[in-house]
């Protein structure tokens, strides 16, 4: 199981060690450095990294590699499950995960991970029981426990560590009983220099954030439900009355949580939001390369396309790049070669362009690659795929809640090729 | 010093309210200061001071000079505290055991506590306290804590116990713990089954052979209703565990499918990827034409495309597993060609296994757009990306044939491009498109030639070298453009300067007039200015051959040479399977067997498919099968660059060894063995000993190339046999050796040298016509197969008062077509009493029909008094042909190609011979072994056979030292025949 995990953050320092069993001394953090001083980019460090000894698994996020220590066989995908579980964690504790936050919440840091693994073996990673037994900190209750002396861990067992509903714990009352549904979803597509689709597909969540007393139990069914038959669920959801019936019901847990994530990837159903018009193009032995960039709504079920943002990483030979956009800022770094125009809202009447020159270095040679355009795009109100919830009822419970349900599509991994 | 000091109080004021505070004492006198806090009278500082010192802790500062004083805080009825200080004991208690113990009477106490958090954190705290002497303390109040009323406790405990082990494994078992944890998988909790589960598997790693999972039906059944309820790090543990298990029948196979598969819509990944392992394993066992397998096979597809929507790290594991799923079962994600395209911004991780798999998945239907996508990618800016596409796109064009012309085409564009490192990578892989399909797309070699000053790395200029000497007789200027090369010689890499020599060498026996000089020169820069043996040894080889016999140096040279073909980067079939019993672990992600990497494996057991019920022999291979996972010994078909070593090993000590001894085919293939393999040695043996290390890097794909090169660095791979044979010979018979002997001679010899070991095995006569039924006439008789002629060996004898004469023999149909090749050469009469001897040939050509048993063969006899009938049975070996011998890259196509549930497995028992004699004798029948490899002390053999009909058998026999009893994997299309083959070899090698 795990053994141990070393935090390290963007300069290469080791900043927090924890072990779980015997200690494992940092220096084996050295093979670590080692992939990452070969990485070209800091993304590029491979996940699982062998050592004579240990294997490490690490993840890269918010700027600092978890990096967890192996000696026995485990299934990998669990270390890395785990590690983005603390770092969800950190983040529900501290509001941001960053060196500053952990440093600065050294000892409730270590509490948790504590209570997360016991001998390498999962504990209570569920944040709602984690929160029972570990206060979070705010700055009230750090005053307050100054005065008082108390403390900020729990004296209770949790009570949801053993219940058939482990996600949810007993008790709960608020006066304003309100469930919030989130569908958002994320188009992936890449598009070729000629416009048509290559691939397309579509990650969608629901995400919510329920706040009721007592213990409700929920029903949510959609009007398609038939444009989810590739989901990953909460725990939460019953899933024989999904098959049978394509119901979803549960009790929800206290609080914001991942509902379902689901996946449409056949391509009839993925729309396209958004068309991109370019021509990028250099002359043989000329210094001058020309840039042409138009964008335009394509099928937006009528709504509006909003902070759109066209990022492209142009050829390492582009030395300055003299645009002119038609609507928004760009910018260009000569350094990393990245353009990002910052469009706003696309107006089907007057379509932003982006037009202009760039400057080669003399006597380079015409770039070899071909850029390809980046693009990131918000719409409110609508589910691209079409997924519309029908109705929400609540069972267990007298009181009636307040129910919303917000839609959002954005781009996720939305690249054109030129 | 002063200011620096001034500073950090001021931070320390700053950040006032947060636990940075604690990193900012830096003054030498810290230590005294906390002690002094931690002994203070007043709570609120002893507990901000135990922060200090865990704050220091968690940076890796020594704090360990504190534990009394840390330790005397341990007695507080404040949980923080209290939590605090364990913290700090299980970091210390080690290199403090002594101290340690004044802490076991508060573990003691706080085991009984009312409050099950703190029984809970007690029994959690002593079992990371790794100090034998606390350990026996502990044993009571933990077994205490695993009867406990409270499931959160005895949840907890039951890790404790998985703790207690690693410390000390024998108390853990003297005390009786582990019969605790095996009945706490019945516990009413799911939490306290998962954890047990999860204990049990972590203690068993270390003891292979113990049956602490037994796993039964019931046991079975409780773990599948624990996994609905129990956490999703529990079910991890149970899947894992039931991935284990061995069901009877397809029946419950078919059950616990069904009660796994809504695992696959969980939203942890870890939990939909050991839910994939269960399912892949145990639908093995399912008939194919079962509905249900059809609907389980559509399930798998969704949520492994799922996976490859999570962030990278997630992916990367992900895509390695599937690389392993679609090499077993292509049809899952066949239609998901589009999911591995790749992304610009994924990391590098991602995309270079993204275009593994797209490899994998390519065929014909899909090929355009793969190209189409290929091509883009050489365009990208990543160098290390581009030439994975590029070397993609040669790997598309051996894998689906029907492309290759695209392929070459797309190569074209690409090379048009002159982006050096693009141009450089097509020409490697266009040299590979040669090696497959030879004399196709040679018209493209003068675009080729055109880059010729471009290339600068020793590959692609060795590739280069290699096209040009290759088609010399189509290249105007091959001599002019290979002694461009020679020019700079001394300063190319070994590669390059070997292939430039073998290249030469073909250029003047195609080309003799005009090239004398170019040849001499070549071999006198490699026999007398180089200092590298590999190098000057094949200068001399060549040499003589050149000068003693030039038609033998054309006929070595210039032999054809053995196609290449995509099988090469695919996983030896077996340790495919064993790979997908470990779907989704650090063995998956490597594709190496676990044994090959865990630390301290103290005996990792190796996993197998089961076979699938109701086909074939089910007898055996169901007892196969039951013995289960702890019986089954390693079952790994060597890697392709092991396959090569052991071919080697057999080349270099032919007295043991098994070298085709067949007369006709003889020197084909001692050529054919020789081919790989020995040119690996030359071009390894150099760097790396054994030549076996490119197989355990992690990244397999790539070296198949390396033995391209190698293996046609020849079409003169013979020359490496006369090094091998006589090395010593060489220096001293240079110039003008006076006959082919030496070396060469040796290889020729090889053969004959070795041929015909032992011979088939006859069985001694049965009788198969009493007298009492022939009317006088008794006829015993037995098969034989001499020198390739089937033979029916037969004792007439006449126990009847008249003479008998006229005698006529004739079969009936039978399975295999056997006929008398010629009359029953009975010439004089039999007089009564008299017993005559004859053999009679027989031919395979005759009708053919199946018969029950499938050996049974029905004679009718004649003679001046009656016709007489009878049957008898021949063993099958009599059909064993003499060229049934399999190259290796068919062999591991076919066996791979024939579908599992047509795997036979059969014991051979109470053999006392090794395995080398096992082979010799074997090979006497026409049994060949293709292979041997040795694991862990048990050498497995891949053996193949044909049979007249053109069947072909392929075995896998495992022998372990010491060990009398032989275990034998029989594949073959004909199921049927497998039982017969089984008896063979039982009779070969008994007798």
């Amino acid at each position: 199981m795990i053994h141990s995990l070393f935090l390290v953050n963007a300069s290469g320092d080791i900043f927090l060690e924890k072990h779980w069993k015997s200690v494992v001394s940092r220096s084996v953090c050295d093979y670590f450095f080692e992939a990452l001083e070969r990485a070209t980019e800091p993304e590029n460090v491979p996940p699982v990294i062998s050592t004579p000894h240990h294997y490490l698994i690490n993840v890269l996020r918010h700027r600092i590699y978890f990096v967890a220590v192996i000696q026995s066989e485990v299934p990998p995908l669990f270390v890395i499950e785990f590690l983005h579980r603390v770092v969800d964690t950190f983040q529900d504790y501290f509001g941001v995960c960053t060196e500053a936050a952990i440093k600065d919440n050294v000892v409730v840091v270590y509490e948790l991970l504590e209570e997360m693994l016991d001998n390498g073996f999962p504990l209570a990673t569920e944040s709602n029981i984690l929160k029972e037994l570990i206060k979070p900190p705010t700055i009230l209750r750090t005053v307050v426990n100054t005065i008082t002396g108390s403390t900020n861990v729990g004296e209770q067992l949790p009570t949801g560590q053993l219940s058939v509903v482990p996600w949810r714990r007993t008790g709960v009352k608020y006066t304003n009983n309100e469930a919030y549904f989130d569908v958002i979803e994320e188009i992936d597509a890449i598009i070729d220099k000629s416009g048509s689709t290559i691939t397309a597909e579509i990650q969608g969540v629901i995400d919510a954030c329920v706040k009721l007393t007592g213990m409700p139990d929920l029903t949510l069914s959609f009007m398609n439900p038939r444009l989810l038959d590739d989901v990953s669920f909460h725990p939460c959801v019953r899933f024989k009355r999904w098959e049978a019936e394509r119901i979803l019901s549960f009790i929800p847990p206290d609080g914001n949580f991942r509902l379902l994530s689901y996946h449409v990837s056949s391509q009839n159903l993925v729309a396209i939001p958004v068309y991109v018009k370019h021509n990028i193009s250099f002359r043989e032995g000329s210094s001058q390369g020309r840039f042409e960039l138009t964008l335009g709504p394509k099928q937006t079920m009528g709504k509006a396309v909003e902070s759109v943002l066209v990022s492209s990483q142009l050829p390492r030979g582009v030395l300055n790049a003299n645009l002119n956009p038609s609507q928004g800022t760009y910018t260009f770094d000569p350094v990393t070669k990245l353009l990002s125009w910052d469009v706003g809202k696309i107006n089907p009447q007057k379509l932003p362009s982006l037009k202009g020159s760039m400057s080669l270095q003399a006597g380079a040679s015409k770039p070899d690659e071909n850029p390809t355009i980046n693009i990131q795009l918000k719409i409110q109100q609508l589910a691209i795929s079409g997924l519309k919830v029908n109705r929400l009822d609540m069972y267990g419970e007298k009181y009636k809640p307040f129910k919303g349900i917000k839609y959002m599509t954005k781009a996720g991994k939305f690249q054109v090729r030129t | 010093m002063e200011w620096a000091s001034q500073l950090c109080e001021n931070r320390g004021l700053g950040s006032k309210m947060t636990d940075s505070k604690y990193f900012t004492t830096t003054k030498k006198g810290e230590i005294f200061e906390l002690k002094a806090e931690l002994n203070s009278d007043k709570k609120e500082k002893k507990k901000e001071a135990v922060k200090k010192v865990i704050a220091s802790m968690t940076v890796g500062k020594d704090v360990s000079a504190l534990f009394p004083d840390v330790v005397n805080c341990m007695q507080t009825d404040n949980l923080e505290l209290k939590k605090l200080v364990y913290l700090y004991l299980m970091n210390y208690a080690k290199s403090q055991p002594d101290m340690a113990i004044m802490a076991v009477n508060t573990f003691v106490k706080d085991c009984e506590d009312p409050n099950p958090l703190i029984r809970a954190l007690a029994v959690r705290t002593m079992g990371c306290i790794r100090v034998d002497k606390i350990t026996e303390y502990l044993c009571e109040p933990l077994r205490k804590c695993l009867k406990d009323e409270d499931p959160y406790v005895r949840k907890t405990a039951a890790v404790c116990v998985a703790k207690l082990h690693d410390i000390n494994a024998q108390l853990v078992e003297d005390q009786g713990f582990l019969d605790t944890l095996k009945d706490l998988i019945s516990d009413s909790n799911p939490m306290v089954v998962a954890n047990a589960v999860a204990a049990l598997s972590e203690i068993a790693e270390s003891h292979p052979n113990s049956n602490l999972l037994d796993l039964n039906p019931q046991t079975i059944n409780k773990l599948l209703t624990a996994l609905n309820e129990c956490t999703e790090w529990g079910q991890i543990f149970i899947l894992d565990c039931l991935a284990n298990y061995m069901p009877r029948d397809d029946r419950e196979s078919q059950s616990i499918c069904e009660r796994v598969t809504p695992r696959l819509s969980h939203a942890n990944s870890a939990v939909v990827l050991s839910a994939v392992k269960v399912l892949m394993k145990f639908m093995e066992m399912l008939p194919k034409d079962l509905d249900y397998y059809g609907t389980l096979l559509k399930k798998l597809a969704p949520p492994l495309v799922t996976l490859l929507s999570a962030e990278p790290e997630l992916q990367y594991v992900a895509l390695r597993n599937i690389n392993l799923i679609v090499q077993k079962r292509p049809e899952i994600l066949k239609h998901e060609m589009k999911v591995f395209f790749v992304k610009y911004n994924d990391p590098i991780y991602v995309k270079l296994e993204k275009l593994d798999i797209m490899i994998r998945l390519a065929s014909q239907a899909n090929i355009a757009q793969v190209l189409a996508e290929l091509k883009e990618y050489a365009t990208e800016v990543d160098v290390d990306f581009v030439r994975k596409a590029v070397r993609a796109i040669g790997r598309c064009a051996i894998k689906v044939e029907q492309s290759a012309e695209r392929c070459v085409s797309t190569l074209l564009d690409l090379i048009q491009t002159k982006v050096n490192y693009v141009v450089q990578e097509a020409i490697v892989v266009i040299k590979d498109i040669f090696r497959k399909y030879p004399n196709k797309y040679e018209s493209v070699i003068a675009t080729l030639c055109e880059n010729l000053d471009s290339l600068d790395e020793p590959e692609a200029r060795a590739a280069m070298i290699w096209i040009v000497g290759e088609y010399a007789e189509r290249i105007d200027n091959a001599d002019e453009l290979l002694e461009s090369f020679l020019e700079g010689f001394h300063d190319e890499s070994t590669q390059v300067q070997l292939q430039l020599l073998t290249a030469i060498v073909k250029l003047f026996l195609k080309k003799p007039t005009e090239t004398q000089e170019l040849v001499q020169q070549v071999l006198s820069l490699a026999t007398q200015d180089s200092d590298n043996p590999d190098l000057r040894d094949r200068g001399y080889i060549y040499w003589r051959l050149l000068s003693t016999d030039p038609v033998a140096a054309k006929e070595v040279v210039l032999a054809e040479k053995p196609l290449i073909s995509e099988e090469t980067d695919l996983i030896e079939p077996t340790l495919l399977e064993e790979l997908i019993c470990h779907i989704g672990t650090l063995a998956s992600v490597y594709h190496k067997p676990p044994s090959a990497f865990v630390e301290g494996s103290r005996g990792v057991q190796h996993k197998r498919i089961p076979a699938r019920a109701g086909s074939g022999e089910s007898a055996e291979s169901s007892d196969v099968g039951q013995s289960g996972p702890s019986e089954a010994p390693p079952a790994v078909i060597p890697s392709q660059g092991d396959l090569l070593g052991d071919l080697l090993n057999l080349d270099l000590a032919p007295p043991t060894a098994t070298v085709p001894s067949v007369q006709p085919s003889m020197q084909m293939g001692a050529m054919d063995l020789l081919g790989g393999g020995l040119d690996s040695l030359m071009g390894d043996d150099s760097d790396t000993p054994g030549g076996r290390t490119e197989v355990q890097s992690p990244q397999p794909s790539s070296d198949y190339r390396e033995r391209e090169l190698g293996g046609d660095i020849g079409g003169s791979p013979s020359m490496g046999a006369g090094l091998g044979a006589a090395p010593a010979a060489m220096p001293a018979s240079l110039g003008a050796a006076p006959a082919v002997g030496g070396g060469l001679g040796d290889l020729f010899d090889l053969g004959g040298g070795v041929g015909m070991p032992t011979g088939s095995y006859v069985a001694p006569k049965t009788v198969w016509l009493l007298a009492m039924k022939g009317k006088g006439l008794e006829i015993s008789g037995t098969f034989a197969r001499r020198g390739g002629i089937i033979q029916m060996d037969l004792t007439l004898t006449n126990k009847a008062m008249s003479v008998m004469t006229d005698f006529a023999i004739q079969f009936n149909r039978n399975s295999f077509g056997l006929a008398p090749a010629g009359p029953l050469q009975v010439l004089t009469p039999l007089s009564p009493n008299q017993t005559i001897d004859v053999s009679l040939p027989l031919s395979t050509s005759g009708p053919v029909m199946k018969m029950e048993p499938l050996n049974n063969l029905q004679v009718a006899v004649k003679n001046n008094i009656d016709v007489f009938y009878f049957s008898c049975q021949y063993p099958l070996s009599l059909l064993f042909v003499e060229d049934g011998k399999m190259d290796r890259q068919v062999f591991l196509a076919t066996w791979k190609d024939i579908p599992n549930e047509n795997e036979a497995h059969f014991q051979i028992k109470d053999i006392h011979l090794n395995s080398d004699v096992a082979s010799n004798k074997l090979q006497g029948s026409n049994i060949f072994t293709i292979a041997k490899r040795t694991v862990e002390g048990q050498d497995m053999l891949y053996q193949s056979v044909k049979l007249t009909n053109g069947i072909w058998v392929l075995a896998e026999m495992r022998i372990q030292t010491g060990n009398p009893n032989y275990t034998l994997s029989i594949r073959c299309r004909a199921p049927e025949v497998c039982q017969f083959v089984y008896l063979c070899y039982e009779l070969v090698l008994k007798n």
